[in-house]
């Protein structure tokens, strides 16, 4: 197949249908409805599932429940309908159950702007919900890279029994670009077992039970052991980033999804003012790259960290660099975003 | 020797964790007579509540999830949507059904999905030390409604199986008691009715079984079935079917 022009919120729906989903939760809200409107569409096509949730609450409950059963499974939402999913994120993290979950992000907080954001990082990363739990989450930069994540995260959803999310904000649910979808297809692992799910006891050996109550104290410390290791086996295995002039980069430039690509416009143009500027662009948040920012903390002169929000991944940024170089700030917020002549501005400031 | 009464299959064989006196071991007991009765067992997947009941998980011999407060039937949702042809069920308590999962229950019924949802309408919050629930009678004493339930402010009673009987998409709904042992037979009759519907195809059925709490009522295991049921309950919450389609 050719390349077709697709919203991403739309190319996202396709790529989870390739990926084998046929299941999907999903409540609406702004900028992500597409998603919902698309696959209440496509999935009677496959004989899949569209059910439209009474609430974020119950739409990540109904994953809990789907994807519990064995299923592939998708919900999506933007920042408020994301904070509300935080209390099924943490139960289906305890109950290590694998499934999908895109947030196209928005100006926050509260009811914020429907505007395209990055202001989420923290509750992406740290985790909104309680309990010491991860999720990996994903940033694509582009329409045919959020199909390609899209395919990915289910994988990985299914080889570490965790939520994968995929982080992009307005711009990237709202962009249309070319995708090559088919082109996807050769990205897929071959399907996982899950001999856990509960499909009914006449499938499998024994009673499955999905669960996350650990009533004694010492079994649940146990638990948490186990899954601190698989999260330290994600990430060696899953940490992911892009380069860009790094070679002799004195000034480096961190930033992810939208604004990692105005930052690449912003790259260029500073080169061409003669400045050695440079990217890093994680492609994964969590787990974080650091072995990639702590070698460019050795080399570089300093880092800016840009963002669509007050300053949430300079975090991550600082704890690589450690202290080795000075690590700025740019960000706009609520919904603005950021042009490349601005960044270039704040690179020259860094500069000085 | 004729076998009179046996543990039923489908039930676990584990002590189960309930206050002396309380009725939920008699609701697990009618479940698994039902999944018995209809030889089900194997093709079922149970939701267990936030609640008392939360260790449900391990008193039925079938797949279980635990969900969220409130959320079991958003769960079951999801299981029957993957799984069309188990039998799907969920057992709540009246914090977790009336309360929390007001809206989870409610959407549920009205998408008409077909599963079977066991509700315990104890008339408090058990498990968390008897706090007042939605369903506690007016001048009922509870942990938090200490000189009794006011009507102003904290107001009546709700009545959930007559307001999800309103729901097309609720077929069948009945209200029984556990208070005598032919309140019992009753109830073990509405139970395996619901499960069997849920096999037939004809969607969203649920069961409310006025129970006893006689820790967190004060009161001996007799005195609670007699006293509160019977006296006190009953009047608020009539018993019978209150749809059947
Ligand atoms: C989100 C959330 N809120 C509160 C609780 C605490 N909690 C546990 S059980 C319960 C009440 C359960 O009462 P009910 O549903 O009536 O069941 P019973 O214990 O009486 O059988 C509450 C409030 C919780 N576990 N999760």
């Amino acid at each position: 197949m050719a390349k077709v022009l697709m919203k991403g919120n739309e190319a996202i729906a396709e790529a989870a249908i390739t990926a084998g989903c046929r299941h999907y939760f999903g409540y609406p809200i702004t900028p992500q409805n597409e998603i919902p409107e698309y696959m209440a569409r496509r999935m009677p096509q496959v004989n899949g599932t569209f059910v439209q949730a009474e609430s974020e609450i119950a739409a990540i409950n109904m994953v809990y429940g789907a994807a519990g059963a064995g299923a592939r499974v998708m919900t999506s939402s933007s920042s408020p309908g994301i904070s509300l999913k935080q209390e099924g994120l943490s139960y289906i993290a305890g109950a290590e159950i694998p499934c999908v979950v895109v947030n196209m992000v928005r100006g926050g907080p509260g009811l914020g702007s429907i505007q395209p954001a990055q202001s989420d990082y923290y509750q992406a990363t740290r985790g909104g919900g309680h309990g010491d739990y991860r999720m990996i989450v994903l940033t694509p930069a582009s329409v045919q890279e959020a199909v390609e994540m899209t395919v990915q995260a289910f994988d990985l959803a299914d080889k570490y029994r965790m939520t994968v999310m995929l982080l992009g904000d307005g711009m990237i649910g709202q962009i249309m670009e070319p995708v090559d979808l088919d082109a996807v297809k050769t990205l897929m692992a071959p399907a996982v077992e899950k001999p856990w799910a509960t499909t009914g006891m006449k499938n499998h050996p024994g009673r499955n039970v999905v669960n996350s109550l650990y009533i004694q104290p010492d079994v649940l410390e146990k638990v948490n052991e186990r899954l601190e290791a698989k999260y330290r086996e994600v990430e060696r295995e899953v940490a992911a980033h892009e380069e860009m002039m790094m070679e002799d980069a004195q000034i480096v430039l961190a930033a992810f999804g939208t604004t990692a690509r105005i930052c690449k416009s912003a790259v260029r143009m500073a080169r061409a003012k003669g400045i050695k500027a440079g990217l890093i662009r994680p492609k994964t948040v969590w787990p974080f790259p650091y072995a990639a920012f702590e070698k460019a903390a050795e080399q570089a002169q300093s880092i800016l960290c840009v963002e669509m929000n007050m300053g949430q991944m300079i975090d991550d940024v600082r704890i690589a660099a450690a202290g080795r170089c000075p690590v700025s700030f740019y960000g706009r917020s609520g919904g603005m975003v950021p042009t490349p002549e601005e960044i270039v501005a704040a690179i020259e400031k860094a500069v000085k | 020797m004729a076998v009179v009464f046996e543990k039923p299959k489908a039930l676990a064989n584990v002590p189960l964790h309930y206050c002396p006196g309380c009725t939920h071991g008699i609701a697990h007991r009618l479940v698994a007579q039902a999944l018995d009765a209809l030889d089900c067992a194997d093709n079922t997947i149970g939701v267990a509540p936030v609640g008392c009941a939360v260790f449900a998980y391990d008193y039925f011999n079938c797949d279980m999830q635990e969900a969220a407060h409130g959320r079991a039937p958003a769960v079951a949702t999801g299981i029957k949507r993957v799984c069309p042809e188990s039998v799907v069920f969920t057992y709540q308590g009246d914090g977790d059904l009336a309360a929390i999962g007001l809206a989870e229950i409610t959407s549920a019924a009205m998408r008409g999905e077909n599963i079977t949802v066991i509700f315990i309408n104890n008339a408090i919050y058990g498990m968390t030390g008897g706090q007042m629930a939605p369903t506690t009678l007016v001048g009922q004493k509870a942990t938090t409604a200490p000189y009794g339930r006011q009507l102003v402010g904290q107001g009546s009673p709700i009545r959930v199986s007559e307001m999800i009987a309103t729901l097309d998409g609720a077929t069948y709904v009945e209200r029984v008691s556990l208070h005598d042992a032919a309140n019992v037979n009753r109830a073990k009759r509405a139970v395996e009715k619901a499960f069997r519907r849920q096999i037939e195809k004809k969607g969203f059925s649920m069961v409310e079984i006025l129970s006893t709490c006689p820790t967190n009522w004060g009161l001996s295991p007799v005195e609670a079935l007699n006293y509160i049921i019977k006296e006190q309950m009953l009047p608020v919450y009539p018993l019978g079917v209150l749809k059947e389609e």
